[in-house]
């Protein structure tokens, strides 16, 4: 297993670890078509989850899930422990960072097609990752136990009573308790802290699902295609450490002169069970889906709807099945791809403002926006194109 | 010790021909900076999160301060018998000797199996450097926390002379005699410490405060 350029150090290690070095040789060199800077997202979702991994190891330490001291433990951790603030700041503030790239990591690919044959796993590993790091950043709202988490975290539970006939007895299994205490505070510790190591899991069966197709080629559907690659190393290793200097400095911006843009005033008050804030405002990243409930006048209704905007996503690849990739060069999908992005901007600052008339109307017409675009637009598209393909192939070959 | 350089011979790392070092490319140099750079980058990172791991400051409500003095009765403590109190949290073994075991304690037969009969470690303070190790004779008073690996030994006559009465710590085996003093071959290298202490009266010891020596304190002892 030894080649050319192992040496006395690498060849011991060739022999007995066998996978390693072809492992580290197939990602060095790993052939990378023309890509742009889209495709560093990728990297800066490593290393911002890295942050997050490192961060809240440490976090947990000093964390303490217990219904009386879980809020007192995070005013520690800002106040007594040395440098505490910072690593949770970089915790806090990591989260949005993170999700800001992986919304553009997910937009990317559907600009440019990547959730296309042969890349099905690709995107659905990653759109399960998704779920997951949703689920993870939830679990972790609960867990310093103020207004914000406790009404956060009821209103979500409760949405789980919407499903019909199983509802309340799933929520009361879910929390362990009648109600939302002391059981469920240690579960979504245990569920926030064990997702961090099953995302790692996820993140490394992303990544090989990746290296078996390769990335995608933005360039082949456009009028001058380019089938060159290069190598990983160094071209576009230093490309992403690039991307990686820059979303360093935003993190750094946003951690150390923008500690409290993102956070929410109600949560540095103590959970009471009596009394829900005047106004209860999720986090941006979740705010599109927040939106969603809320604009369906019907429990179940709104819960099917969120729902349903995220498995739609899953079937993207059997929806699209044109062989056309890049949304650039493909007219009807650049105007919905444009319109889908509007609408999931939409949903955010819907999410984040109050239930007016204007906002709710608002997020109906964005949610309409999504599905038409997704079950409408790319099919139809699709359907033209493979026909228009077909018929200039029989024309070419006769 | 100047030497000239010949002109006619290539320095090596000028990488002339048949050099031992290639001429650093500018590639080379760019990547050996990034990585420098990259690593004290990674580096600094670690500095909070070591940093966390620091003793926490204690918050108001929790700095409840433990009294450095404490004051022990020893009336109801017969001649033969012993208590144990929690000083500091240290847990303290005081024994009320008698005679005998007072003159047991001096048996050449004992003293031949301590590793400091003398006292000659700084385990206790200048006054209790005699053969009982304590301020008065009648009363031994010893922090039992084993000198070997910190165990808290039991109160158990030894073997070899149970009339000194004794210390067995149950983690190793370590055996002191009655004056916490360790005996020979045994994995603990040091005698029992002997807390600061003065009688109030007849009846009361004060624990953490010694008359005699007022700068002896648990820090000044060789090993707790």
């Amino acid at each position: 297993m030894t080649d050319d350029t192992s040496t006395p150090a690498t060849g011991w290690l060739d022999t007995r670890l066998p996978f390693l070095r072809p492992f580290c040789r197939h990602m060095a060199r790993f052939p990378m078509p023309p890509v742009n800077l889209f495709w560093t997202l990728g990297a800066c979702l490593l290393v911002a989850f890295g942050l997050m991994f490192v961060s809240g190891l440490f976090l947990s330490l000093h964390y303490q899930p217990d219904l009386a001291r879980a809020f007192d433990s995070v005013e520690a951790i800002e106040r007594r422990v040395p440098s505490g603030w910072l690593i949770r700041s970089l915790h806090t503030g990591g989260v949005s960072m993170l999700f800001a790239a992986l919304y553009l990591h997910v937009g990317r690919g559907l600009w440019y097609g990547s959730y296309k044959a042969p890349r099905e796993l690709v995107w659905l590993s990653g759109l399960f990752m998704m779920l997951l790091f949703m689920t993870t950043a939830f679990a972790g709202y609960v867990l310093p136990w103020g207004q914000m988490s406790y009404w956060g975290a009821t209103v979500i539970t409760h949405a789980v009573e919407a499903i019909p006939g199983i509802g309340h007895g799933l929520l009361v299994y879910l929390l362990g308790e009648d109600t939302l205490g002391g059981i469920a505070l240690h579960r979504f510790f245990i569920l926030h802290f064990t997702l961090g190591f099953i995302i790692a899991a996820v993140i490394g069966l992303h990544v090989l699902c990746l290296h078996g197709t390769g990335s995608s080629n933005p360039t082949l559907d456009g009028p001058r295609p380019d089938r060159t690659t290069r190598p990983f190393a160094p071209f576009h290793m230093v490309k992403d450490c690039l991307a990686v200097c820059v979303f360093l400095a935003l993190f750094a911006v946003l951690v150390f002169f923008l500690p409290e843009l993102l956070g929410e005033l109600d949560n540095v008050i103590p959970a009471n069970p009596l009394k829900t804030p005047a106004d209860i405002t999720p986090e941006w990243y979740l705010a599109p889906w927040f939106a969603m409930l809320r604009a369906i006048p019907s429990r179940l209704g709104g819960l099917a709807a969120a729902a349903a905007s995220l498995l739609v996503l899953f079937i993207l690849p059997w929806l699209d099945r044109s062989p056309c990739h890049n949304a650039t060069f493909r007219p009807l999908v650049r105007v919905g791809m444009g319109l889908f992005f509007v609408a999931f901007f939409t949903l955010i600052l819907a999410g984040l403002h109050g239930a007016t008339p204007l906002w709710v109307w608002l997020s109906r017409l964005a949610m309409l926006v999504w599905f038409l675009v997704f079950l409408v637009v790319l099919p139809l598209s699709a359907y033209r194109e493979r026909k228009k393909a077909g018929s200039s192939s029989r024309g070419e070959t006769p | 010790m100047t030497q000239k350089h010949d002109a006619s011979v290539p320095h090596p790392s000028l990488g002339e021909e048949g050099s031992l070092l290639p001429r650093p490319t500018r590639r080379t140099v760019l990547t050996a900076g990034s990585a420098v750079l990259g690593g004290a980058g990674a580096c600094t990172l670690a500095v909070p999160f070591l940093d966390s791991l620091r003793r926490t400051q204690a918050s108001s409500a929790a700095s409840t301060q433990e009294e450095a003095v404490m004051d022990v009765s020893v009336q109801d403590l017969d001649p033969g018998a012993h208590k144990i109190v929690v000083w500091q949290g240290l847990p303290v073994a005081i024994q009320h000797r008698t005679p005998e075991m007072i003159r047991a304690l001096e048996d050449p037969a004992l003293l031949a199996q301590l590793a400091d009969p003398q006292s000659h470690t700084t385990q206790q303070p200048r006054e209790a450097e005699n053969p009982h190790r304590s301020l008065r004779a009648e009363y031994g008073v010893y922090v039992t926390i084993c000198t070997h690996l910190g165990c808290v030994p039991n109160y158990r006559n030894i073997q070899s002379l149970p009339a000194s009465g004794g210390f067995f710590c149950p983690c190793h085996g370590s055996q002191f005699d009655g004056a916490g003093r360790v005996l020979r071959n045994m994995p603990a290298p040091y005698n029992l410490p002997v807390p600061p202490l003065h009688f109030v009266d007849d009846h009361t010891i004060r624990l953490g405060e010694s008359t005699i020596s007022p700068h002896y304190s648990m820090n000044s002892i060789q090993q707790l």
